[in-house]
């Protein structure tokens, strides 16, 4: 298991970029298990992600996964994290970047940089109830339009709020 | 017309088996499948295991042709509508069959947007447990269906239909 | 008279939408102008359910997202568990993994082969397909007692050793398939009516596919070569000798010629890993009562449909935090406008066929 960033080369050179180019912006780097996470703050996302995509070739966005982290945050920090797990073709490169938003704050889309990201953001939406700014048509996708509730929040319940069927 | 209490005509319940014959040995399903229990109901349809033998192979696209809806799969509370909405389109007789525990009842998905059991929403006549049920289990469930079509009288129902 | 155009619902009830899919379309004439996916009528709340059970709880239930390749599903959950714990498989373990893997492959594709062909009119070849894949399907009650949702791994293994009757039985599918395979590739790759149907129809270029997160065969018939497989290979597949299939138009035929390349190089892998099958453990020691230490975790395998991922969050219990499903099918699905665009109403189920969705995974 790689726990040393060290033994990712290539890894590593992603990581010198970020902070090369973004500085204090970027808030937190780990590597663990041999995955590489930074954390952005919500205003330099695109601007990461634009970087990532065009100046480090990392062209797939594989999957985003919303968090609430409602039961596990520390004090102050954003009720929710969306993951953006990113991919490099040729090298096999994989990377992760996470992002806090608090309840009520949106996120801005990234579907002009990733097309993948449109179904991806409306998932994120429907299930937790962000908001994503810029989206083309941000509707629920699993759930019907008049359901209430995200149930993927933590306080929402396993089965559901509605009796009848 | 008799009342329903007199003894049925020696003529009638003769009419009946030999309705109730044509019927059971010529149900023709209706070709909907909702999730994994859908698979194995084709697979049921295929070489193997030959539906045919027992008159079901041809699924009907339409439920206005077809006599024979087997619910195979977990309902959700979105497609409720629509299933009943299928049922309600589909001409008498009719029959229901559930395959598989979540059509029985939710199965393994005690969740916010499963419904649990589709006999919450059109009636039922034979439940098959499974998960999914094989083939020869299917094949049983649909067999037992057959036996409860010989037992009822369709002539006794018309009669009763015009007496209302 | 001038005409509009119409606005067409097909779905969730049809016979062709491989499973409770709906489709709204908008048509001018018979050229398709929009196709919007509606999803959810299969939602049941998977990643829900899976915060409130442990984690040997969640492997059955993961059957039944693509239920069409079952032990996929399996696999790429319990390597994601393994990663995150630090777990090691014992090697014997690991290519019981890759037979039954390449298997499930076989099983996924060849029911695949069945579905489009039927939906393009060649229904006999749906019957082929079937009963090439009961072979399959026989190995699969042999060893687990499940044809469909097999359930036949464990985390850190899997749960039986390979005995006598099912490495016979192994041996008798990898000898009959390529026969019954032959069979259908002589009805179809060469046939008039087919190629009209599926050459030049349904277009996807290769970077539209990258820029949509398509991936698995439709990736590759548009041109990228990319297999998880062979590129960030896990359970021991560098081990083995395979090729990974690539063509360049990325139409409907192209597809079709990916999948069916790959049932010849599945039957390989899975020879390979049965002559070669090493002796030991086939599980490895795991504790009664699971429970993995806090971190997180993303790990994706190539599953016949495309790339099929796991993101596990752990919080020291015995039950994840969170469990999100990548879902191949899902991402796959998104490009169908793309693909069916200036392209005719009826060609429509042909494109949709060969993206080989499977709705238990999209709609979790």
């Amino acid at each position: 298991m790689l726990d040393d960033l060290k033994d990712a080369p290539a890894l590593k050179r992603v990581e010198e970029s970020l902070r090369r180019r973004f500085g204090a912006a970027l808030l937190a780097a780990s590597f663990e298990k041999g995955e590489l996470q930074f954390e952005a703050a919500r205003e330099t996302l695109s601007g990461v992600l634009e970087f990532l995509k065009t100046g480090l070739g990392f062209e797939s966005l594989t999957d985003m996964i919303g968090l609430d982290l409602v039961a596990s945050r520390p004090e102050g920090a954003g009720r929710f994290a969306v993951l953006y797990q990113l991919y490099k073709f040729p090298e096999a490169l994989r990377v992760r970047l996470r992002v806090a938003v608090d309840d009520g704050e949106a996120l801005p889309s990234v579907t002009p940089l990733f097309r993948a990201a449109d179904w991806m953001e409306r998932e994120v939406f429907d299930m937790f109830g962000i908001r994503f700014e810029g989206h083309p048509g941000l509707t629920r996708i699993y759930l019907p339009d008049e359901f209430e509730g995200f149930p993927l929040r933590k306080d929402f319940p396993l089965e559901g709020r509605e009796r009848g069927l | 017309m008799n009342s329903p209490e007199d003894k049925h005509p020696f003529i009638l319940t003769r009419l009946d088996q030999a309705i109730t014959w044509a019927q059971k040995n010529s149900l023709w399903p209706l070709g909907s499948g909702l999730a994994c229990c859908a698979i194995e109901m084709i697979a049921t349809a295929a070489a193997r295991f030959d539906i045919a033998r027992f008159g079901m192979e041809l699924f009907r696209a339409s439920p206005r042709q077809a006599d024979l809806f087997i619910v195979a799969g977990t309902l959700t509370r979105k497609m409720a509508p629509i299933v009943r909405r299928l049922w309600e389109q589909m001409p008498d007789p009719k029959w229901v069959v559930a395959m598989g525990n979540c059509a029985v009842g939710g199965g393994p998905f005690p969740t916010y947007s499963v419904v649990q059991g589709v006999d919450r929403v059109i009636p039922v006549d034979v439940y098959i447990a499974g998960c999914p049920p094989s083939p020869q289990g299917l094949l049983h469930g649909l067999m037992i269906l057959q036996k409860k079509i010989s037992l009822s009288h369709p002539t006794k129902d018309i009669g009763l239909r015009h007496a209302r | 008279m001038a005409f509009k155009t119409i606005d067409l619902n097909m779905g969730p009830q049809h016979p062709s939408t491989h499973g409770v899919l709906r489709l709204r379309l908008a048509v001018d004439n018979e050229l398709v102008l929009r196709v919007e996916p509606v999803l959810g009528y299969l939602h049941r709340g998977m990643e829900k359910l899976w915060e409130s059970q442990t984690y040997v709880q969640a492997v059955p239930l993961t059957d039944r997202l693509d239920y069409l390749a079952s032990l996929s599903n399996n696999l790429a959950y319990i390597l994601a568990v393994e990663k995150l714990m630090g777990l090691e498989v014992p090697k014997r373990a690991q290519y019981i993994r890759v037979i039954l893997a390449e298997l499930q492959r076989l099983a996924s594709h060849l029911a695949w082969l069945g579905f489009m062909a039927n939906d393009i009119g060649a229904m006999s070849v749906l019957l082929y397909g079937f009963e090439a894949r009961e072979g399959v399907l026989d190995v699969f009650e042999a060893y687990s007692g499940g044809r469909l949702t097999v359930h036949g791994m464990r985390i850190g293994g899997v749960p039986f050793d390979l005995d006598e009757r099912v490495i016979g039985l192994v041996r008798r599918a990898l000898d009959e398939i390529p026969r019954k395979v032959a069979d259908i590739e002589g009805l179809l790759s060469q046939n008039r009516i087919w190629l009209h149907r599926t050459e030049g129809i349904g277009v996807l270029s290769a970077a539209d596919a990258v820029a949509y997160g398509v991936t698995g065969p439709a990736l590759r018939a548009s041109g990228v070569a990319w297999d998880i497989r062979r590129d960030v290979p896990y359970s021991s597949y560098g081990d083995f000798d395979f090729a990974v299939p690539v063509f360049g138009h990325g139409d409907v035929y192209d597809r079709y010629l990916v999948r069916v390349e790959e049932i010849r190089q599945s039957l390989r892998i899975a020879g390979q890993a049965l002559e070669n099958l090493p002796p030991g453990d086939f599980r490895a020691r795991v504790p009664r009562v699971l429970k993995i230490p806090p971190g997180e975790i993303f790990h994706s395998i190539e599953a016949p449909k495309g790339e099929l991922g796991f993101y596990i969050r752990s919080d020291g219990s015995d039950k994840p935090e969170r469990v999100k499903m990548r879902s191949p099918s899902f991402l796959n699905l998104q490009a169908l406008e793309l693909m069916c665009k200036e392209n005719l109403f009826s060609d429509v189920v042909g494109i949709l066929g060969s993206l080989d969705v499977v709705l238990g995974e999209v709609d979790k």
